[in-house]
């Protein structure tokens, strides 16, 4: 019986993508989002009340979109009648092929994130001009 | 008057008096539902109101709600809040959209304060996305604070 070493098949890079379960003991709720399409590419809008621009992280990683906003609390007085409460934001999303990761940008106004995902050159329709000969 | 003109503002006090039962008991904010959810989401935006010696705080959840379209209003001590959310870029055909969660519109929303307020003094914050609103006591309806003499 020969000894042999195989390569480990065990992926030791910490995955993009983690359920709710992985996050710890914080609480987060998932913003609500408009995503269209454009010509150019898509465009996501969350909305992330409360949420500071510095406490904004948005990343793309391994085809993963991620939102995560940390919102900033502060408070006066004794709560007397209460309908929401401030709290952390956590969303992801999975990006297809055809956006240019290297292009993203994203911009924070009013409490509402908007995220521009542009198309990759490749995956632009192409008009072909058919000659006549 | 008939029944069904009284059974609307019934039905809304009874789901109010099922809410508040659900507020007293101990269990965390998360877990909390609305008897009749349905009825509860037309209200917008939703408040949370604070309170100390001197003032009350508003706060209202309003993202994206361009803030000069705000009209903040109080009556003796009836606040009304109202304004317009945009939807997004307007000229965006239905057809474009692959999620559409976040709502759109005009909206209005009174509430009582439990006294009455200095309406000369009133201040509004619009920041992030919150809406701040702090109303100052009314004078006469600060707690006084009475020295008991010692005879």
């Amino acid at each position: 019986m020969a000894e042999k070493t195989v390569p480990s098949t065990v992926d030791t890079k910490a995955p993009a993508r983690r359920d709710e379960g992985t996050r710890g003991e914080e609480r987060f709720l998932a913003p609500p989002v408009d995503i269209y399409e454009t010509k150019d590419g898509l465009t996501v809008v969350a909305d992330l009340p409360g949420v500071e621009k510095d406490g904004v992280d948005v990343r793309v990683d391994d085809g993963v979109l991620t939102i995560e906003g940390r919102t900033a609390r502060q408070a006066d007085g004794n709560l007397i009648h209460s309908e929401f409460t401030l709290s952390d934001f956590y969303r992801q999303f999975e990006l297809g092929e055809e956006v240019d990761q290297e292009r993203i940008a994203a911009q924070m106004k009013h409490g509402v994130l908007t995220i521009h995902l542009p198309k990759s050159e490749k995956a632009k329709p192409r008009q072909i001009a058919v000659r006549v000969e | 008057m008939n029944w069904w003109t009284n059974a609307f503002p019934e039905m809304e006090a009874l789901r109010r008096e099922i809410d508040r039962l659900f507020e007293d008991v101990d269990m965390p904010r998360f877990a909390r539902v609305s008897f009749l959810p349905g009825l509860r989401a037309r209200a917008y935006p939703l408040l949370n109101v604070r309170e100390d010696g001197c003032a009350f705080y508003v706060e209202a959840l309003a993202p994206g709600v361009d803030p000069e379209s705000l009209n903040i209003t109080v009556a003796h001590n009836q606040l009304t809040i109202s304004g317009e959310k945009k939807p997004v870029n307007g000229g965006v055909e239905a057809e474009a959209f692959h999620r559409s969660e976040r709502a759109a519109g005009r909206f209005t929303r009174a509430i009582t304060l439990p006294s009455e307020v200095d309406s000369a003094a009133i201040k509004a914050d619009y920041k992030n996305g919150l809406l701040l609103i702090t109303l100052p006591k009314a004078e006469e309806a600060k707690a006084k604070q009475i020295a008991v003499n010692v005879g």
